[in-house]
């Protein structure tokens, strides 16, 4: 029993190497890892979540060294904060589609589609960044939605729409990408979508500022900006 | 040595159980709280909160005392996988459990296909869906307080009503119900407590709609996405229920 406990002490404390902690928007994850793939030797560490979750956690002292947000207002909480260590700047770009099921069975050709009494449509809540750009784009194209559900951020979604138990819902084009056979995108015109604009920036408090600062610059990096093309993220 | 490192131990065990009870107290916007609490919204939130937990506790007695009678009294083959059945969910993470939900009764699921197709009954997104979700969650805790009280019940003394000429049914309204009525009620309470506090099955298998599916944990967890003073007010509330929960229990869990 003491020993195990010593042990668990020493896996406690043991000195870790100098890792670098990005917090990053879910809809990051595919190019982020990849990106982290090819770099190995920087020590990456990801969390993965809801920007505005991500913010309230750097707000409560979490130990972030980066963060690349979903969109300007969330980063602006943390740079307003004192919290951020340089002015934020946009990496990549990212658009609204509509997601639905494969071959699209229920013939959705638009954002006034979804308003039709026939279906199950579902949106981001409006807390999330998603869920805001979303309504958005319904006010845009004048067309008043109401939805089953209200989902706590986009992967949930396109799930709900993979497993057929939502008809359709709004959220970015590169999750219905992410999402490969499982779901299909209908495009949403110019006139009506939102763009969102990803900014990033290393934190004030960053434990490991030069490995924060490498990754600003990788993922700023034509590098870096390829493979976010890759998964279907504009250039900024 | 052992006796100071079970001191110690215990001193950080009553840290962690007790440091977020105080950490919430400390941070709560005090002067805000009542304007906040009389939000439609958070009404609306509270409100289905309190109808399906009431409802997911009625059906967990319903469905779960048959099951608890079988699993005291009766010995039958598969009688352990009946347990097993009946604990899952207690162990099972709730997502799971939502996303079983819906791979049963969604519109694609097993059983949901062809309930909607019978009865245009769907239960996902729906309220009716939030109290299925929270029944099956919480009404193994009332089944496994339910067991325990019959299995603790004295034989002899429905015997000797019988003997002293009682029917099935007077035994049972006279003499079986007033003895486990303790149990029942703790097993009943502590399922409706579970049934409150339920978040992971609701939100993957009934979603998040204010006003039908949003329950007071799914409205603390999106205002916290927003407005953090907004989700530690609706917790106070929910924190108040879970005391007042141990304060109704406290002959059971708290005896001096």
């Amino acid at each position: 029993m003491r020993s195990l406990l010593l042990l668990l002490l020493l896996v406690a404390a043991r000195p870790t190497p100098a890792r670098v902690l990005v917090f990053a928007a879910a809809s990051l994850a595919g190019p982020f890892e990849e990106i982290k793939k090819g770099h190995a030797d920087l020590g990456i560490d990801f969390q993965f979540a809801g920007t505005p979750q991500l913010v309230a956690q750097i707000q409560q002292g979490a130990p972030a060294d980066v963060l690349a947000s979903a969109d300007e207002p969330n980063m602006k909480k943390v740079v307003d904060g004192g919290l951020a260590a340089e002015a934020p700047r946009v990496f990549a770009r990212n658009e609204l589609q509509i997601v639905v099921e494969p071959k699209n069975p229920k013939k959705i050709a638009s954002l006034a589609d979804l308003a039709r009494a026939d279906l199950r449509v579902a949106l981001c809540a409006a807390e999330v960044p998603a869920g805001r750009y979303a309504r958005e784009a319904l006010a845009k194209a004048g067309v008043k939605v109401s939805p089953v559900s209200e989902e706590p951020n986009v992967k949930a979604l396109v799930s709900k729409v993979a497993l057929g138990e939502i008809d359709a819902g709004i959220v970015y084009v590169t999750d219905v990408k992410a999402a490969k056979d499982k779901v299909a995108g209908v495009a949403i015109p110019p006139e009506q979508n939102v763009r969102a604009t990803y900014p990033i920036a290393r934190m004030r408090d960053a434990k490991n500022a030069d490995g924060a600062k490498a990754f600003v610059e990788l993922v700023l990096s034509e590098e870096g900006r390829k493979i976010l093309e890759s998964y279907g993220f504009q250039r900024p | 040595m052992t006796r100071i490192l079970a001191a110690l131990g215990a001193l950080l065990g009553v840290g962690l159980l007790a440091l977020p009870l105080v950490g919430i107290l400390l941070r709560a916007p005090w002067a805000e709280v009542p304007a906040r609490l009389a939000q439609p919204a958070v009404r609306s939130a509270l409100e289905l909160s309190l109808v399906c937990s009431v409802s997911a506790t009625v059906a967990g007695v319903v469905l779960g005392l048959p099951i608890a009678w079988l699993l005291a009294r009766r010995d039958f083959p598969g009688r352990s996988v009946l347990r097993g059945l009946v604990t899952l969910p207690m162990v099972l993470p709730p997502v799971v459990g939502g996303l079983a939900l819906l791979l049963a009764f969604g519109r694609r699921g097993v059983v949901g296909s062809w309930l909607e197709s019978w009865t245009g009954l769907a239960l996902p997104f729906t309220t009716f869906g939030v109290v299925v979700a929270e029944t099956y969650v919480a009404m193994p805790f009332f089944v496994l307080a339910a067991e325990a009280g019959i299995r603790a019940l004295d034989p002899r003394l429905e015997e000797a009503a019988a003997t002293l000429g009682a029917g099935p049914w007077t035994r049972l309204r006279r003499v079986t119900l007033p003895l486990l009525l303790p149990s029942l009620r703790a097993g009943a309470i502590v399922c409706w407590a579970r049934a409150l506090g339920e978040f992971g099955a609701t939100i993957t298998f009934a979603g998040n709609l204010p006003g039908r599916t949003q329950t007071m944990p799914l409205a603390v967890y999106l205002a916290f996405e927003t407005d953090p003073d907004a989700a530690i007010a609706l917790s106070l509330v929910l924190v108040a229920v879970s005391l007042a929960v141990l304060v109704a229990l406290r002959d059971r869990w708290l005896p001096a």
